[in-house]
């Protein structure tokens, strides 16, 4: 999939011109812009605020620090601030967290353009993330992610649908290799899949409904699949096979 | 001297007579197999959540069992029994547990009056490392236990576990345990009536690999950017909030209370000498029944392979290499692989590592050129961004590997990659640069000719291709082309003649 990018790279018909013309370099597109540009949805005159629960979350979270450290904060309240802004975080978010920390608003900004999980543009009601790193790639997760695509009308990765339900990305090492291939539905992880269950869970979602998480395959988590190997007997309680001291 | 001999050795002469020796014999020791771990020696007993994660459930495996009396026996026993099981760091590196957490106890240091802190490092991100997750959410009053009795070794005063952004059923679960941990006065003020004063946090990060390092871990923890920090100082001497501080892996931590209820000879009679103890491993790619699984440690790499995933995909013999230890370590192929023990030592001088103990198995359906080119992609997307050699390097490597996946290159081209991998690693403050250089050297280690066969048969089809990978039939005829971009080099023997089939 990767090695597809490759060819719009080469220049392509030099030897027709006949005189160089001065050139310049492409923009490159990163997977992201890091500069905030101000849109109709996303500028800093737009109101936001915690709700009331989420205002005593966030108290919560900041006690967790020491009181001339409260900055430390900031990823979870960025978090917070994300899941009540539908999603993804707007510069009202950041700049709201920058003014309860009472820290500089820069500092959020780079907070959130450095960290993966925060969405500076809008994304679809369900965020479908396939990961794609070589323990999935092994089991086929391109397969997946074309699967989803394609299922889902076409989309690129990094698309969201028509009408905005969902938004594909491929993302990096989700960390669940034993359960590969995997994707990730908003919070929730879907293993072992396979195109036909990948097609029944991103049905589900545009049902309304909410398939189990987990491995798709009918095992319970990571064990061996075709039966147990390991921790067959019941677990051993408290003091056994300890030493004298503490039995 | 014989014949003047008392009559014990006449009465022994008949004795003497069978077990005659002619030559001083040496004993062959008795070859010791390591592996079989039974299910009583196992210490995640919950690996696979088949049972109750909360607090009634974990104390019914033996969680929390007399806490209060390893609490009591003070911050010398607790290091003196890890440093007697063996316990060596289970995150990547391999430090010795033990020597670490005493680090933090220096001469003096009930003077210093600053908080301490234990950073329990719980941002599992590295391709094919799925271990932590599992003790998270089948085990995690293990974690939270092992929390307070390594912050009791080393006089912390509090706990933040930094769990990945991504991990969110996990976090809930490790939620759960720490405040149900505190309702049953497990913790806080008076840590399991102990007296002693210990509070866990959880912390989640939001999606970032670097963040694994421990200096960035600590960077993150504190509300900025995870770029890692310049050491020394040391984290034991300024860390989290500039206070002392010891990061730690998952697995390590949780393993510390079963290792002291249990003693340390315990934990120290499984595996070789210096890798002593148990570990999960996590099997992921081409074998048959892909888990997670706690085995003793030196367990030879096949015998993981072959008696808990059903054996490599298509038989043993299909086997193309295997990267023992998550994505940051070497590939081995498979003459190695059926000989290596899963520990530290055995891996290193097959010049690999043990790393997480993420086996991630490749038969010979892959590509492994796309395979390790994916690792680079990972690495360039992961680089934060502060040392220039990693920054760029990344990059590059990430570029050319990409075209070395059709084989658009120059055979030269081969060691100039290489001499890029070995002029980024050692050269980036932390390890990231390192692990993104060595898939890479392993890869032309073992698996050189595939790279070059590719080159062969692109150069074959579509003629010279310049350093940089521009075909020479797309230059410019007109303009003179520089001599450093290969592109009149006289063709390398290999590329002459026909490609392999």
């Amino acid at each position: 999939m990767f090695a597809a990018r490759l060819p719009k790279r080469l220049p392509l018909h030099r030897a027709r011109v006949p005189a160089r013309s001065i050139s310049a370099t492409a923009c490159r597109k990163s997977d992201a812009l890091f500069v905030h540009r101000d849109t109709p949805y996303n500028n800093p005159k737009i109101p936001f605020a915690f709700n009331e629960e989420n205002m005593k979350r966030a108290q919560e979270i900041i006690s967790h620090y020491p009181p001339q450290y409260k900055k430390a904060a900031v990823i979870p309240l960025l978090d917070l601030g994300q899941r009540q802004n539908k999603g993804w975080t707007s510069i009202s978010v950041m700049n709201y967290v920058a003014k309860l920390l009472e820290m500089p608003p820069m500092r959020v900004y780079e907070v959130a353009t450095f960290y993966t999980m925060f969405n500076r543009e809008p994304i679809g009601e369900h965020f479908v993330q396939v990961c794609t790193t070589t323990p999935c790639m092994l089991r086929g997760s391109y397969e997946i992610l074309d699967t989803v695509c394609s299922h889902l009308g076409g989309l690129h990765p990094g698309d969201t649908t028509k009408d905005g339900k969902f938004t594909v990305i491929e993302v990096e090492c989700q960390g669940a290799c034993s359960n590969a291939p995997m994707m990730v539905v908003g919070d929730d992880f879907y293993e072992d899949l396979t195109p036909e269950t990948t097609k029944k869970v991103i049905d589900a979602f545009a049902k309304g409904e909410k398939p189990k998480p987990g491995p798709q395959s009918g095992r319970h988590t990571s064990e061996n699949s075709a039966g147990l190997t390991t921790l067959t007997s019941k677990p051993y309680g408290p003091g056994e096979f300890c030493t004298p001291e503490f039995s | 001297m014989f014949r003047s001999s008392s009559s014990a050795t006449q009465v022994a002469r008949p004795f003497r007579a069978k077990l005659r020796r002619t030559f001083a014999t040496v004993q062959d020791p008795p070859v010791r197999h390591y592996g079989g771990l039974k299910d009583q020696d196992r210490i995640f007993t919950n690996a696979f959540c088949r049972h109750d994660h909360g607090l009634k459930g974990a104390m019914s495996r033996g969680d929390w069992h007399r806490t209060k009396d390893i609490i009591l026996k003070g911050d010398s026993w607790i290091i003196q029994t890890i440093k007697d099981s063996g316990l060596r760091g289970r995150g990547g590196a391999g430090f010795p547990s033990g020597l670490k957490w005493s680090f933090m106890n220096k001469p003096g240091w009930e003077k210093d009056p600053r908080p301490r802190y234990l950073v329990v490092n719980a941002d599992e991100g590295e391709p094919g490392t799925c271990k932590d997750r599992e003790i998270m959410r089948g085990d995690p009053h293990k974690l939270v236990e092992g929390c307070l009795v390594a912050g009791r070794a080393m006089n912390a005063s509090a706990a933040y576990i930094y769990i990945r952004g991504e991990f969110y059923q996990e976090a809930s679960h490790v939620q759960q345990a720490i405040t149900e941990a505190y309702k049953a006065g497990l913790l806080g003020k008076d840590a399991c009536g102990s007296g002693y004063s210990f509070d866990v946090y959880l912390h989640r990060g939001a999606g970032a690999y670097i963040c694994g390092e421990e200096t960035a871990l600590i960077e993150s923890l504190e509300g900025k950017q995870g770029k890692p920090r310049l050491k020394p100082p040391f984290p034991a001497d300024v860390g989290l909030f500039g206070c002392p501080t010891t990061v730690a892996n998952v697995e390590t931590v949780a393993v510390a209370p079963t290792i002291c209820r249990r003693g340390g000879p315990w934990f120290a009679s499984f595996g070789r000498k210096r890798n002593e103890g148990t570990k999960l491993f996590c099997i992921s790619g081409h074998v048959n029944n892909p888990c997670v699984v706690e085995e003793e440690m030196s367990i030879p790499l096949k015998d993981l392979i072959e008696k808990h995933c059903g054996g490599v995909r298509g038989g043993w013999d299909n086997l193309l290499g295997i990267i023992p230890g998550g994505s940051s370590v070497p590939v081995i192929p498979p003459k190695v692989c059926a000989e290596v023990l899963m520990d530290y030592d055995s891996l290193k001088d097959a010049q690999t590592g043990l790393g997480t103990g993420a086996v991630i198995v490749m038969d010979k359906s892959t590509d492994i050129v796309k395979a390790i080119a994916r690792f680079a992609h990972f690495y360039k997307h992961e680089s934060c961004g502060q040392c220039t050699p990693c920054r760029e390097g990344t990059t590059w490597m990430m570029n050319m590997m990409d075209r070395f996946v059709e084989g658009r290159g120059h055979h030269r081209e081969i060691d100039m990659l290489l001499e890029l991998t070995k002029q980024i690693e050692g050269r980036t403050i932390c390890a990231l640069g390192d692990a993104a250089a060595w898939p890479i050297q392993g890869l032309m280690r073992h698996f050189r000719p595939e790279v070059e066969s590719r080159i062969t048969k692109f150069r074959m089809e579509h003629g010279p291709v310049l350093f940089g990978g521009r075909l020479k039939s797309q230059t410019d005829p007109t303009l003179a082309l520089p001599d450093n971009l290969g592109a009149n080099l006289p063709e390398p023997e290999a590329a002459l003649s026909p490609p392999p089939p």
